[in-house]
């Protein structure tokens, strides 16, 4: 008797114990969610809110202004400037990023004898700080040393006349792309190496044995296959670069004319040093719009294909 | 005459191949180069530091610019970077453990125990990892001065720990989805709980997880500059790269110093991807969110 009703008790107790268990899951995994409902979405609720008002001193004033604190900032020569330096960043960093990261992988794909050792010398800037990054090529790109010493060395650069550049009101920020290109590059070589290494080799045998030459695979076959990984480097540079504060703050600061200077670095500079709090929240917002245009569709996209498979 | 005997493949150097490599070593010099110059620029003595001569190897070799940066110098008001040193390993290791363990809990419940919803929420947590966290900092300070957390390294561990929850649970959540569901149903027709099946099939062999994050989350804590410059603005709580970008902020600091200091700042996350740089690539692909 007894053993029976113990056999038949057992999937009630099992049920129960599952039930239980979900509510402990729940329960391990709210905490997490409170804190990126509060630290993510309320923050930024919050900073929206102090866009829109009139704390522009040390004092806060939550006088609702509308939208005035942005059309203020549109106005002004420092954020314009911002502007055009990030987009102007942002193309060159990209471009370079993935035409450097493309070659590398293919080059590093061609049964290379000491292939680890690559790899690691064009990787090891990604685990080191932008704030040293800046450091080093702040000097290696002072005018009066460094690279343009070499050039003079191989006769392309005249030192009394050098180039400037980031204190070339005109290229500053490019200079500062290629500190970031140097320390970012590796990530897009090891992306597409890993994209290149999943390309079954049959596909490419196949193709060969139709005739195909190396460049009409390279064209026809590897980069269509490469596409996605192509889109994912280009989101991830895009929200680097969007994002970029550490390498311009350490590496020229807001630059001559504010010819390196970047939104991100402007809101700090306003919010924390200037206490133009409303002006601050203006620039986060405009950047974390610039931001989300970019990321919330790849994330749905990511989404949408990983519910499907 | 045709049968000839089969050569275990030995590739013939043509031209391409030369380029190939030629390529490649050129490449990595333009890595290497600012290794070079701070090597060799912190190794020089302040006497011999010339910006005519940066590439120049140093006469007489020289550690001044060491000491300098690490311990300070109160003739020529240099800082040492030290105790930031310090601060920073002090705020690195636990924010990494916690996060970790935070990653590795929300990775198990959102593969092995999904709520309805689950799916949604998911993307909604990643999110928090691109937001320019400008967008948060006002509010953030707000709140850390309330909390008496504004200025402390704690505070910081806290900050990092919730901004860590989007790439934790990420990089757990992809390695917890190649667990079979097998394994733990076979746990829970053995009566283990949800606990029980965390305690003693998952966690089991969640090592490598386990090293991804914890990697991950000390190289981007040691390299974090905006929430510390903000959040810790006390020099005897700084973590190293608010001193190191003081130190090279500061015109009075020779740059062989800065050098030096820059090297000291790096040393540590480099020596953790010369040995575990294959762990450090996986978190850095599943930053991409999926490849």
């Amino acid at each position: 008797m007894e053993a029976t009703s113990s056999v038949q008790a057992s999937p009630q107790v099992g049920r129960r114990r599952f039930n239980f268990d979900r509510v402990i899951a729940i329960a391990l995994i709210a905490p997490s969610l409170l804190a990126i409902a509060v630290f993510v979405y309320f923050f930024i609720g919050q900073t929206a809110y102090v866009s829109l008002v009139r704390w522009n001193d040390l004092l806060p004033d939550y006088t609702f202004v509308g939208l005035r604190n942005y059309d203020k900032l549109f106005q002004i020569e420092r954020f314009q400037a911002d502007m055009s330096n990030t987009l102007k960043f942002t193309v060159v960093f990209i471009f370079v990023c993935l035409a450097v990261g493309l070659l590398l992988a293919n080059l590093l794909d061609q049964k290379i004898k000491g292939e680890a050792i690559f790899r690691n010398i064009f990787m090891f800037p990604l685990a080191i700080s932008f704030i040293v990054t800046g450091v080093a090529w702040r000097w290696l790109l002072t005018p009066s040393s460094g690279v343009n010493l070499i050039g003079s060395a191989i006769g392309i650069v005249d030192m009394k006349n050098p180039p400037g550049w980031f204190t070339d009101p005109k290229i500053g920020i490019l200079a500062v792309a290629i500190a970031a290109v140097w320390q970012t590059s590796g990530y897009v070589m090891a992306m597409y190496l890993a994209g290149l290494r999943s390309i079954p080799d049959e596909i490419k045998e196949a193709a060969r044995i139709d005739g195909a030459t190396e460049w009409q695979l390279f064209r026809q076959i590897t980069l269509p296959l490469l596409q996605p990984i192509t889109l994912s480097a280009v989101i991830i540079l895009g929200h680097i670069s969007l994002k970029i504060f550490d390498l311009t703050k350490s590496m020229t600061g807001p630059g001559a004319g504010f010819s390196t200077d970047v939104p991100a670095l402007f809101m700090f500079e306003t919010t924390f040093s200037g206490s133009h709090f409303s002006q601050g929240a203006a620039i986060a917002m405009v950047l974390l719009v610039v931001v989300s245009v970019l990321i919330i569709p790849y994330l749905i996209y990511n989404f949408r294909n990983e519910v499907r498979s | 005459m045709s049968v000839v005997p089969y050569k275990p493949s030995r590739r013939r150097i043509t031209p391409g191949r030369v380029i190939t490599y030629a390529v490649l070593v050129g490449f990595s010099i333009f890595y290497l180069i600012p290794v070079y110059v701070l090597v060799v620029t912190s190794l020089k003595s302040f006497r011999e530091v010339s910006l005519d001569r940066m590439w120049n190897l140093p006469q007489s070799f020289s550690l001044d610019s060491f000491r300098d940066a690490w311990f300070g110098n109160e003739e020529t008001s240099v800082n040492g970077l030290a105790s930031s040193f310090w601060n920073s390993i002090v705020l690195t290791v636990p924010a990494a453990l916690i996060s970790a363990a935070v990653g590795s809990i929300n990775g198990y419940v959102l593969t092995k125990w999904k709520f309805r919803g689950a799916d949604v929420v998911f993307p909604l947590i990643l999110f928090g990892m691109f937001i320019p966290y400008q967008s948060v900092l006002i509010p953030l300070v707000q709140l850390m001065q309330n909390l008496h957390l504004y200025g402390s390294l704690w505070g910081l561990i806290f900050v990092h720990v919730i901004y860590g929850i989007p790439i934790t649970t990420l990089i757990f959540r992809n390695y917890y989805a190649g667990v079979p569901t097998e394994l733990i149903e076979a746990g829970r027709i053995d009566g283990a709980g949800i606990i029980g099946i965390y305690r003693y099939i998952l966690f089991p062999i969640s090592l490598p997880g386990f090293i991804v994050v914890l990697i991950w989350q000390f190289t981007s804590v040691w390299n974090e500059f905006l929430f510390a410059v903000v959040l810790v603005n006390t020099p005897s709580s700084q973590p190293i790269t608010v001193a190191l970008n003081n130190l090279a902020g500061s015109f009075s600091v020779a740059w062989n110093v800065q050098m030096a200091g820059a090297l000291l700042a790096a040393l540590p996350t480099l020596v953790v991807y010369i040995f575990l740089g294959r762990y450090f690539l996986r978190g850095l692909l599943a930053g991409s969110v999926k490849g």
